[in-house]
């Protein structure tokens, strides 16, 4: 048997693991692309120029980050309840036709009282679909996580009918909705700044970023400020001492998974509602997924998310520029670091803890010379 | 016996074996020896390190000191391969059997004899067989061990140790999991066994059936081996006393009780464990204001079940509780309710129940209570009124350090206890339920524990005290009920007892068959 590990200095769990796991990823990635016969210091370069080079990559390295904030803070509030939810990316989707489904057929609805209807709209239908696993895991013992990946199955195949055979319009070779109205969509950032007088370049970026931020303060304070996150930390970290202190842990994993499937929908608002301005087929692609990765290497912290959000951002928006520059390293580069990324921020978290935590001791343990 | 067999060395001897998890000392300097063809009883309270012991001896866990030897040869056991190639087999409290499996392919499991079953399967059902015969254990090999009984199920278990040769069984409370009438066969069995000279450790905290079964037996305490008897020689109170030991705890002063209105009534209450064993069993008893009533018992007689069903934290399977003389609707047979009705409740198990270990000190001290306006009056709580009346809280009970944001878990085990029973007892219950109160305390967290807990009687509290420390109940109670096998066994003043009357009620003697 190995010894108990001592704790870790608050600073080195937060950031320096994290950190050491993220440049392990990157280490290994390197030796991918020097496997495929690019140059990996190269490819960093035009990674980061990419994605923060200039204020076009900016607006898509942030708009990209805007949904892995929403899909990483709809996991770790799962995870505080000692939930893992694998169906954001189902949930996302299904708040996607709650969002479209406002958007086409409130138009009654005055000015931008139509894109506060759909957001509520999007938030409420990924609740809905995440309460079904939530009630079957609360009350029938079937296993979130499986449940879960099935529900993507379903929503996957629901959305395919619906968009193919109920919404799409009549004569359209596409699978999808008829656009929105103005007043149906979230404004983009570049509409303000002109609006305004200043230059910013066409890019998805719209003020979704600001919900997202928001949505972070809020989970920020419901977690560690309020009655409801106290005790979804409590049936967390000892689901026996909550039934003592009479928290019911069933009625708090409905209601997680609530705020979870709630909190997925905040993809839908900033792809459907920000950008797309209309329901397209397959529109999660797998960044519900993602945000596993983004709440895993955030620690499940909003903060955290939020800095891990914005890797990822930079990661898919360099990711897309380095595919373009580099015809040998295609866009599946980025699949690669990512899931390099949750093997080592999620599957190896404690490979470099025990490391760590003997370098530290022993470095303090030493006499002053 | 022989002379040769008088020579023999014996089958098992253990020797200091030494084995720490953490800074639980489980086994401390353990010395064992089983003579060959004896049935050899282990008793002890839970916790009192027999399954860790047994574990080391097959390879669970390897020992942090210690030699093992079988048959007077120093061995190394590593793994349950290495136990069984000595000749030691095992089988566990919770069966190893895979329930959709027949019963000869679990007794073949990990003993296939090759990539091809057939061959194997033949050969492993003629020896089911003739085990069979030679000891009475007969089993359909093609039943699907999921559809037999509990009973069955351990004769399977038994047999897949005998089929890999083993000379020597361990049996981890192997009547836990049994109806009297199974246990009765389970010990025809064991006698026909060691009748063919296999030698048979028995693990239990039942006394009865110690001394109906065992030769010889070894009593085990806090992790150490306290005494070993021959079975005729001994009685169950004189192993009930070995068990709880004796602990020296400073007499404190307490006046005598002015008991009022009964607070609390259990009427033939039922309780059944997770598994849907039977723990209390038509329990009955009163508890007035002002006074102490302790529950004593060798642990795991249906104390810990009652306190939960008690505490609204177990479900009820019959009688009833009356609180005020009025029955407790079952609506209101949840913890959240009790504390509002005025019940305090200190877990037996601070760790797993009474405190959450990641949270803040201060966090872990409004548990039960965080719903109440006086830590936020809106939709966020009021932080520095959560830190203030933890500080309160801990200045009352001092607990050392005074740190409302340390982490719970960093406070030593005294310093949790204390702050358990600040939560609770700062709430002013008019009913306390105290479970184990100085469990893995210190001397002087323990006076003061117990001062607090006088102090509560004295002020109009009625107080229930569970506890298997003989020494805490006498210090406390002014009255004591005893628990046997769930039932109770007899109700004394402490003044008009001692602890071999109190031994003799947890034997489960009880006061007519005396």
């Amino acid at each position: 048997m190995s010894s108990p590990l001592k704790p870790l200095p608050a600073w080195a769990d937060v950031a320096l693991i994290p950190l050491i796991n993220v440049t392990a990823a990157f280490i290994i990635s390197g030796f991918v692309v020097l496997a495929i016969g690019e140059n990996p210091l190269e490819a960093v370069q035009i990674l980061i120029t990419g994605a923060l080079g200039d204020l076009d990559g900016i607006g898509f390295t942030l708009y990209y980050a805007t949904s892995f904030i929403f899909t990483g803070l709809a996991v770790a509030i799962c995870f505080h309840a000692g939930l893992f939810n694998i169906g954001v990316e189902g949930q996302a989707y299904i708040a996607g036709l709650g969002a479209t489904l406002a958007a086409l057929n409130l138009g009654f609805l005055p000015g931008y009282s139509l894109a506060f209807a759909a957001i509520l709209a999007a938030a409420l239908f990924g609740a809905a679909f995440a309460a079904i696993p939530g009630y079957l895991q609360a009350y029938r013992d079937s296993h979130i996580v499986i449940t879960t990946i099935m529900f993507n199955y379903i929503a996957s195949a629901i959305m395919g009918y619906l968009l193919v055979d109920v919404l799409r319009v009549p004569g359209q070779m596409n699978a999808e909705t008829a656009p929105f109205r103005d007043s149906g969509r979230v404004p983009q950032v570049h509409e303000i700044m002109s609006a305004l007088g200043f230059h910013w370049p066409v890019t998805p970026f719209n003020l979704s970023f600001l919900l997202a931020l928001a949505a972070a303060l809020v989970v920020w304070l419901l977690i560690w400020r309020t009655r409801l996150g106290y005790e979804i930390r409590t049936v967390g970290a000892n689901s026996t001492a909550a039934i003592y202190g009479g928290i019911s842990p069933a009625r708090i994993t409905v209601v997680t998974t609530l705020l979870s499937g709630a909190l997925a929908g905040g993809m839908a608002v900033n792809v459907i509602l920000g950008e797309e301005h209309r329901l397209i087929l397959e529109y999660t692609a797998g960044f519900g997924f993602v945000g596993i990765a983004v709440a895993l290497m955030g620690r499940a912290h909003p903060v955290g998310i939020i800095l891990a959000a914005i890797l990822f951002g930079v990661l898919y928006q360099g990711g897309a520029e380095l595919a373009f520059e580099k015809p040998k390293i295609s866009r599946d580069m980025i699949v690669v670091i990512q899931g390099l990324v949750v093997l080592f921020a999620g599957a190896l978290e404690h490979m470099f803890r025990r490391p760590v935590a003997t370098l530290l001791a022993r470095r303090t343990a030493q006499p002053p010379i | 016996m022989t002379t040769e067999a008088a020579r023999a060395p014996p089958a098992i001897e253990l020797i200091g074996i030494d084995k720490s998890f953490g800074p639980v000392h489980a086994n401390n300097n353990v010395n064992l020896v089983v003579e060959r063809g004896v049935i050899h009883g282990i008793v002890g309270e839970n916790g009192a390190g027999k399954s860790t012991l047994m574990s080391i001896l097959y390879g669970f866990y390897e020992a942090d000191a210690g030699e093992i030897r079988v048959n007077g040869e120093p061995v190394r056991i590593r793994s349950a391969r290495e136990a069984i190639s000595h000749g030691i087999g095992m089988v566990h409290q919770h069966f190893m059997l895979v329930p959709p499996l027949s019963v000869l392919e679990n007794v073949m499991l990990g003993a296939e004899g090759g990539p091809l079953l057939a061959k194997g399967a033949s050969a492993i059902r003629k020896r089911l067989a003739e085990l069979g015969k030679e000891y009475g254990l007969e089993v359909d090999p093609d039943a699907i061990v999921g559809e037999l009984s509990v009973g069955l199920q351990q004769r399977v278990e038994i047999l897949k140790a005998l089929v890999r040769g083993a000379e020597i069984l361990v049996l981890d409370e192997p009547t836990a999991v049994l109806t009297p009438a199974e246990a009765d066969q389970l010990f025809d069995m064991l006698r026909v066994l060691k009748g063919q000279n296999k030698t048979i450790v028995f693990i239990t905290h039942k006394l009865r059936e110690i001394m109906s079964l065992t030769d010889r037996v070894s009593v085990m305490r806090r992790g150490e081996m306290v005494a070993t008897f021959e079975t005729a020689n001994t009685s169950p109170p004189e192993l009930a006393d070995a068990m709880v030991g004796r602990k020296v705890i400073l007499k404190i002063d307490k006046g005598p009780p002015h008991p009022g209105r009964v607070a609390l009534e259990a009427r033939n209450l039922v309780v059944r464990d997770d598994r849907g064993v039977v723990r209390v069993d038509g329990v009955s008893f009163v508890l007035r204001e002002g006074e102490i009533l302790g529950v004593a018992g060798v642990a795991g007689n249906g104390q810990s079940e009652l306190l939960e069903a008690l505490a609204g934290i177990r479900p009820l399977s019959g009688g009833e509780i009356l609180v005020d003389g009025q029955p407790l609707p079952p609506a209101e047979h949840n913890p959240h309710a009790e504390r509002l009705i005025g019940i305090g409740h200190v877990p037996e198990d601070r760790h797993r129940v009474g405190l959450v270990m990641p949270f803040e000190a201060c966090e872990s001290a409004m548990l039960g209570f965080h719903y109440e306006r006086a830590y936020g009056k809106g939709v966020l709580f009021d932080r520095r009124a959560i830190i203030a009346d933890a500080d309160h809280k801990m200045e009352a009970f001092d607990v050392r350090p005074r740190a409302p944001l340390l982490k719970t878990a960093n406070f030593s085990g005294g310093n949790q206890q204390k702050l358990v029973l600040a939560r609770e007892i700062e709430r002013n219950p008019k009913i306390l339920l105290v479970g184990q109160p100085t469990r893995g305390v210190d001397i002087g967290a323990i006076e003061f524990i117990h001062k607090r807990i006088v102090a509560q009687r004295d002020a109009g509290k009625a107080v229930l005290l569970v506890s298997v420390e003989l020494d805490e109940i006498f210090a406390l109670s002014d009255r004591i009920i005893v628990l046997c096998g769930g039932r109770v066994t007899g109700e004394r003043k402490p003044e008009e007892t001692n602890a071999q009357d109190l031994g003799l009620l947890m034997a489960g003697v009880s006061e007519r068959a005396a």
